[in-house]
């Protein structure tokens, strides 16, 4: 990856227009969760060698939050989704 | 004579003579030469000195991989160093200059260093040079240095242009050959977008130097014709002069066109150079093989070049290397080589053929030592004669060139840029392109076949197999007929025994068969060792030539497979690209876009001066007329501020218009004081957490109506700040309804501060704005006396009675003209960031100098914002860790100077008063520091261990890094009218 | 065999025939007292200084590629200690002391070259807070001058004074900073390990951390599981990998970092220089070649090459800074896996679990820490305690709210 992003709005993309904000696995927890919730959330991380899920911010584009799903070894892209919307049908399960 | 230019042929323009230098003398030449064919043609074989040895060496190819033929071209800001004479395509009026030489190529003082050269095997200078110490520093490295690199960088700005471009087809094909071609044309023919790309600067690759027929014609007239019904076929791009250097994700392939390194006087409306990012859905790698060098003694002298390079300055240019060559073979190219010199009437003196026997055609007469090999070869700057042995008896023979074939290697380099290696082949005795995908196949001689029609063959199958994968496939391309070939197969010879010389591998380096015994003697077994400890492939050529010898050399001293060797890893460039191709047009004043204020030409008529901020141009200060530093003008306009009234520009801040009923929740869960009841019409200063609990960033946020609010942030963070939000609203909170859009470029914005500023505001603005009607943080929109509708913001950082106006951005000059007007009378100046800063810093007013990215909010007195009763915002929990709330923290205060003369800055540091200078008395630092006219004074503000506790105390700001020791007080950091009485004039 | 310039006079007098190899290749034994993973250089180092420093010579360092095939024979070089926070200020200075007596202590040239720094500022905040660290140095006894434009030009006349997007005002100078021969201090810390008896293990993958009661008794390997006392990780971008066989959690994220070097050019670089208004950097080998960098790539990755916008924009930084290299050619460019910390810097501390001790975070920052990193790692598996310069970098900073943030740009590992 990272040369050419399919963002689900505005179609493959180079890399140029999009800025990444990191691993997208992390969910923030609820405001009541344990400390050791938050500190898992902010500065643990898996970082498994493989399959990753990451944001990548489309900032001269439709400025959507994407989750990349992609190998971090081979820099294969699996699939990209609106954030917002993977957040939605993550809350409707 | 020795090497000469023939009487005919050759695929050069004989009507076209051009001129050209080397070493300040004067030759000729024809177009269609590289530097290295004319310089063989006007009998100059000595090119270039090696690095460590400086030994002297001419062409060993007539590509791309030549290790030995650098030069630097041109003079002045346009000189190139370590350019390969072999692919400079020749040109009227070249200057090019042999390196690493002094004082002449002929007569080279470095050359010395081969006498030597049993004390300088590979490594010795990580067993020595550490006794003592001190002469490290002072001799042996200086001494290093000065034998470091080989050619000079001109170290003057470039005077051309270069550019960048994204290109897009169906199939990429790189190499222009035998293989590429036919690729091309059948994929051209079904009608798909094809981009053909070849480094040289003619198409055909090794069709130029063939003697074969195809189709019935002569090669180079059937690649004539294939290149014009290319060349007419509008789906069709013929990419010439273009180096594909690399293979990157999601098949992007990094190429880079020489527009103009060939042409004389190049036109300043085209670039130098233009670098291609190629997106290819399919991409066929036919870039051909590389013939590989023999590794026997004495193997680097001038004269002594591939078979295949010599049947290429022979066929394609016209140039026989010697008036008597010798061959040196394993293989049939040898044959081939010695067949075309002798049609063309040069004298072969005899093939040594290292192979007992072979099926190859022998010309007629022409001696053949079979079981034969080269052991050394004489002459000084120029091959003189060689040693043959055969069954241990020598026999030396006279020769003036002598052209050696170890066998062929598949380029493959970039299809192994990305992770996969190279797969041998115990079969082709190579190591053969892996199995990358479908997407991109190597093709041809790049695939491991041999002969000239198999790669034709080929070529045509790949781009057939491409097509059906593309779903385009239409009928296919018949081959074309090959006549006259030749057997180019071979038997291993990866070393030649019983050298009287050096045999080497790497030639540029000087790595010879030596260094790789001592490497493996020394424990430097794996490839990558035995290459970083010798430096084997790690010269300009990156072992195009010597990497398969040297892992072949290598398996045979471990008596194990190459397969078992392996390669070194294969990493862009394939060729070394200039560091101006690759930067395009970002350079100098262009590095970075140009961001200026709606009111930059308001600002420049008012005499400012300008500072880069970030992307932006700010005003700094307005001097004016007397003024003799910027510090008089900046006093100036704090005073007038302070006593009269001010205009700055503030339009570079962060402007974000925030909609949507989900907003008033989206504000409160973003900043950490409370957003739910700020009333519509009224602005709130804000502070943002990041999630550590750290201070991002901090802003006014006012609420024009129910559902619409208006962010501001710091200059710096603008962007950021909205990533922040969007990433907040579409990954924690998809359910609040809130949208967000930047507005900084869209509105003007200014602040009018200083006692006067209600009244020449009220002579703007049609609304009535007295304290009451629109008081202290009151913000909405307002009609102007124009009739323009504009936002007016009550807020101040400078602690004056202020107004912020915000007009759209193309009435900004025309509104701050207004405002410079009504003002007149009341005493108005304009005034830049410098003094803004120096009246916040009065005020107390933090910026990123304080919130540095590790301070808290509490840190900075802010504390008690923080709204704890809410259940969350951004920061909350973390914000609460124990070394975020712990009492030794730093924290702010103001400093002023015991004795009032004395300046403080910036970034000194504060220790206890008395206290010895150390890390462990270190107790802060002066964040904020400036003259303050109003005080009369230098003021500061610092980050103080404990700081709050602590006013009243004195502490040194120590400033060692510049030589001052100032005893300061600590105090409360506000140090203009702490009451605030100001701000509700 | 002791490396002199004897040596090589009288091996070169039998043909360099007699040099023996710098290391064994020895089979691992069924146990050791300790084993670290990752034969790179911080691996290295460690293994030299547990066996010289702390007399525990029954230790083996397992490497699943080469010696050295790691990010100390993939970076660009530099070493300086020209650090502003607490933290990190006196551990930078320590491994800077080792640096320049390291090849004496272990008998090879790694050219430990100290050309000097040049951090160019081109504000008057970067100024202040290059001030700041300056000065912070300079109260830890660490070299720092400020530099105005002109002392500047006088140092690297070459570099944009004219038409330059963002003027350059001056700069942070450390005359002890420089650059070191970087396979060299691999191979030299291996060689000095090996000889005082270390097991240096090739091509030796650990596979698995064997536990019983809680204590680590071995690692699985792909050459047999092998038994230890302690277990020490030194395995920089592949540290969660190893980690999560010992189910730790750890802050760290890897990243590729790219780095480039030139064609062999005569020395036109002489110092280490960084650009204030990029991520670029760069200086000149020994042997010519410009070697230089500039931003991660910015994604997650353990793929050791990076992609070519990066590229673009290294370039486009250096032909800003330095417009003289527009015609110069760049040779080869490569990718380093970096362990991304979540605040930027390293960690060397034990871990929840007693035997196991871990050492990682070191982001694109682990070189120039090379010898400290060792020597604290050494000391702390040696002694079960913290050596003083190392005191901050432990791995529960982050839940009690004590990061190292150097750059201050908070948990997101690739804006360190």
């Amino acid at each position: 990856m990272a040369s050419l992003i399919t963002c689900p709005h505005c179609g493959t993309r180079p890399k140029e227009e999009f800025s990444i904000r990191g691993a997208a696995a992390p969910k923030r927890p609820s405001p009541t969760a344990k400390d050791e919730a938050w500190h898992r959330y902010v500065y643990v991380r898996d970082n498994p060698k493989g399959r990753i899920l990451e944001y990548w911010h489309h900032v001269a584009g439709c400025r959507r939050f994407l989750v990349v799903e992609r190998d971090n070894l081979t820099h294969e892209v699996f699939g990209v989704t609106d954030a917002a919307e993977l957040e939605r049908a993550g809350a409707d399960e | 004579m020795t090497s000469y230019r023939l009487g005919s042929g050759g695929a050069i323009n004989r009507g076209q003579s051009l001129t050209f230098t080397f070493d300040g003398r004067s030759y000729k030449g024809f177009d269609g030469d590289t530097l290295a064919s004319a310089l063989l043609a006007n009998d100059q074989m000595l090119m270039a000195r090696s690095f460590k040895y400086h030994r002297p060496r001419g062409v060993v190819t007539a590509g791309s991989a030549e290790p030995n033929a650098l030069m630097t071209i041109g003079s002045g800001a346009r000189a190139e160093p370590n350019a390969r004479a072999t692919t400079v395509e020749l040109y009227n009026g070249l200057a090019a200059a042999s390196q690493n030489r002094w004082p002449s190529l002929k007569h080279d003082f470095g050359a010395v260093n081969d006498l030597f050269s049993p004390f300088l095997g590979a490594g010795f200078y990580y067993k020595t040079f550490m006794w003592p110490g001190v002469l490290w520093e002072k001799l042996y490295e200086p001494l290093i240095r000065r034998a470091a690199g080989l050619g000079k960088a001109t170290m003057q700005a470039d005077p051309d242009r270069y550019e960048k471009s994204w290109a897009h087809c169906d199939l990429l094909v790189i190499g222009a050959g035998p293989t590429g071609l036919m690729a091309a044309l059948a994929a051209g023919r079904a009608g798909v977008r094809v981009i053909l790309a070849d480094e040289g600067f003619r198409f055909g690759g090794s069709l130029l130097s063939e003697s074969a027929a195809v189709g019935g014609r002569p090669a180079a007239e059937f690649t004539a014709d294939v290149v014009e019904e290319l060349a007419s076929l509008s789906n069709v791009t013929l990419m010439p002069r273009t180096t594909v250097f690399g293979w990157y994700d999601d098949m992007v392939f990094g190429a880079v066109e020489r527009v103009q390194k060939h042409v004389a006087s190049p036109s300043p409306d085209l670039p130098m150079e233009r670098l291609w990012r190629i997106v290819a859905k399919r991409a066929i790698l036919a870039t051909g093989a590389e013939e590989r060098p023999l590794v026997f003694g004495g193997n680097d002298k001038p004269g002594v070049m591939t078979a295949g390079a010599a049947r290429t300055y022979l066929n394609r240019y016209g140039v026989a290397v010697g008036g008597k060559v010798a061959v040196f073979t394993n293989g049939g190219s040898g044959y081939r080589t010695a067949a075309d010199l002798l049609a063309k009437g040069v004298d072969v003196t005899a093939i040594i053929d290292a192979r007992p026997q072979s099926a190859d055609p022998v010309p007629d007469g022409l001696r053949i030592i079979r079981n034969g090999s080269v052991i050394a070869t004489k002459g000084r700057h120029r091959i003189e004669g060689l040693i043959a042995e055969r069954s241990g008896f020598e026999e030396v023979i006279g020769c003036d060139a002598l052209a050696m074939s170890g066998g062929w290697s598949p380029i493959v380099h970039l299809m192994c840029q990305r992770g996969a290696k190279p797969v041998w082949s115990d079969e082709k005795q190579a190591f053969l392109a892996p199995d990358v995908g479908g997407a991109f196949v190597a093709a041809g001689a790049a695939a491991g076949q041999t002969s000239l029609g198999e790669c034709l063959t080929d070529g045509a199958a790949k781009a057939h197999a491409a097509l059906e994968a593309l779903g385009r496939l239409v009928g296919s391309l018949e081959t074309p007929e090959v006549e006259g070939e030749y057997d180019p197969s071979f038997a291993p010879l990866w070393y030649v025994p019983g050298a009287r010389d050096k045999a080497f591998v790497d030639f540029q380096n000087d790595v010879h068969v030596g260094d790789l015994g001592l490497a493996q003697r020394e424990g430097f077994r794996h490839i990558e060792h035995t290459k970083r400890y010798t430096t084997a492939g790690m010269a300009t050529d990156q072992g195009k030539l010597g990497n398969v010898n040297t892992a072949g050399i290598v398996a045979g001293m471990r008596g194990v497979s190459p397969a078992e060797i392996g390669t070194t890893t294969f990493r862009p460039f394939y060729t070394p690209v200039s560091f101006g191709a690759l930067a395009g047009t970002a350079r100098a004043e262009h590095a970075a876009p140009v961001r200026t204020s709606p009111l930059h030409g308001w600002a420049r008529k008012n005499g400012a001066t300008f500072v880069e901020s970030g992307l932006w141009y700010r005003s700094a200060w307005f001097p004016r007329e007397g003024e003799k530093t910027w510090r008089e003008s900046v006093d100036r306009e704090v005073l007038n501020v302070r006593t009269h009234a001010g205009l700055c520009d503030v339009s570079t801040l962060g402007k974000i218009e925030i909609f949507g009923p989900g907003a008033a929740e989206f504000l409160d869960r973003i900043y950490s004081n409370s957003f739910l009841k700020l009333p519509v019409g009224r602005a709130r200063y804000g502070l943002m957490l990041r999630e550590d609990g750290i201070v991002f960033d901090d802003g006014t946020v006012s609420r024009l109506s129910e559902n619409q609010y208006v962010m501001t942030t710091t200059t710096a963070f603008a962007a950021e700040v909205l990533a922040h939000l969007e990433f907040s609203a579409q990954t924690f909170w998809p359910e609040l309804d809130v949208r967000f859009v930047s507005s900084t470029d869209q509105w003007a914005q200014m602040s009018l501060a200083g006692p006067k500023a209600r009244i020449i505001m009220s002579r703007v603005v049609q609304d009535d704005i007295s304290d009451a009607a629109f008081p202290y943080l009151a913000a909405r929109e307002v009609t102007l006396r124009s009739g323009l509708k504009a936002r007016l913001f009550r807020i101040s950082f400078s602690g004056e009675l202020a107004y912020e106006l915000a007009v759209p951005a193309g009435y900004g000059e025309a509104v701050a003209d207004a405002i410079m007007n009504a003002g007149r009378e009341e005493g108005i100046c304009a005034y830049g960031v410098e003094a803004l800063n120096v009246l916040r810093v009065e005020k107390g007013h933090v910026t990123h100098s304080e919130l540095d990215g590790r301070t808290t909010a509490d840190d900075v007195g802010f504390g008690r914002m923080m709204a704890m009763q809410k259940p969350d915002f951004i920061g909350k929990r973390l914000s609460m860790r124990f070394g975020l709330t712990a009492a030794d923290r730093l924290q702010l205060v103001g400093l002023k100077p015991v004795e009032a003369d004395k300046e403080i800055k910036a970034g000194a540091h504060l220790l206890k008063d008395g206290a010895k200078p150390s890390l462990a008395n270190d107790q802060g630092f002066v964040s904020s520091a400036c003259f303050s006219p109003t005080l009369g004074h230098f003021i500061a503000l610092g980050m103080l261990k404990s700081g709050r506790e602590r006013i009243g105390e004195r502490v040194m700001v120590w400033d060692g890094l510049r030589g001052s020791e100032v005893l300061s007080e600590v105090c409360p950091p506000v140090f203009v009218d702490p009451e605030n009485s100001k701000l509700h004039l | 065999m002791r490396y002199s310039a004897y040596s090589i006079f009288k091996q070169a007098l039998s043909g360099n025939r007699m040099w023996k190899p710098a290391w064994r290749e020895p089979q691992p034994k069924p146990h050791y007292d300790v084993i670290i993973v990752g034969g790179g250089g911080h691996g290295l180092a460690t293994a030299y200084y547990l066996a010289k420093e702390f007399g525990i010579t029954n230790v083996a360092v397992l490497e699943k590629g080469y010696l050295g095939s790691g990010n100390v024979g993939r970076n660009t070089t530099i070493i300086r200690s020209n650090y502003l926070l607490e933290g990190n200020n006196p551990f930078y200075e320590f491994s800077l002391k080792l640096w320049e007596g390291l090849e004496r202590d272990f008998n090879y040239n790694a050219m430990v070259s100290q050309r000097g720094m040049l951090n160019l500022f081109h504000s008057d905040g970067q100024r202040d807070a290059y001030a700041r660290k300056g000065n912070g140095m300079r109260l830890h006894g660490v070299d720092a001058e400020l530099l105005d434009r002109e002392q500047v030009r006088r140092k690297a006349p070459y570099l944009n004074f004219d038409h330059a997007r963002f003027p350059i005002m001056g700069a942070l100078y450390q005359k002890r900073a420089g650059t070191v021969r970087h396979d060299a201090v691999a191979w030299g810390y291996g060689r000095g390990a090996d000889a005082r008896g270390v097991d240096l293990i090739q091509h030796c993958e650990v596979t698995g951390i064997r536990r019983e009661n809680g204590l680590v008794v071995g690692v699985e390997t792909t050459r047999g599981f092998i038994g230890c006392n302690k277990l020490a990780l030194a395995a920089a971008g592949n540290t969660s990998t190893v980690g999560r066989m010992a189910d730790l959690e750890l802050p760290i994220e890897s990243h590729v970092l790219q780095a480039f070097v030139s064609e062999g050019l005569k020395p036109v670089v002489d110092h280490v220089i960084t650009y204030g208004a990029g991520h670029f950097y760069i200086s000149q080998s020994d042997k010519g070649g410009l070697v230089f960098g500039a931003e991660i790539d910015f994604y997650s990755s353990y793929a050791q090459r990076g992609n070519l916008a990066t590229v673009e924009h290294t370039m486009e930084e250096g032909v800003s800074l330095i417009p003289g290299l527009s015609r110069a050619k760049v040779l080869r460019s490569w990718g380093g896996v970096m362990d991304m910390s979540m605040d930027g810097s390293p960690i060397i501390d034990r871990t929840p679990i007693d035997n196991l001790y871990l050492n990682c975070g070191w982001c694109y920052g682990g070189f120039k820490a090379t010898p400290a990193s060792g020597f604290c790692f050494a000391h702390l598996i040696a002694k079960n305690e913290t050596h003083h310069v190392s005191r901050f970098m432990r791995l529960d900073r982050f839940e009690r709210g004590y990061t190292i943030d150097e750059a201050g740009r908070g948990p997101q590992p690739n804006l360190h």
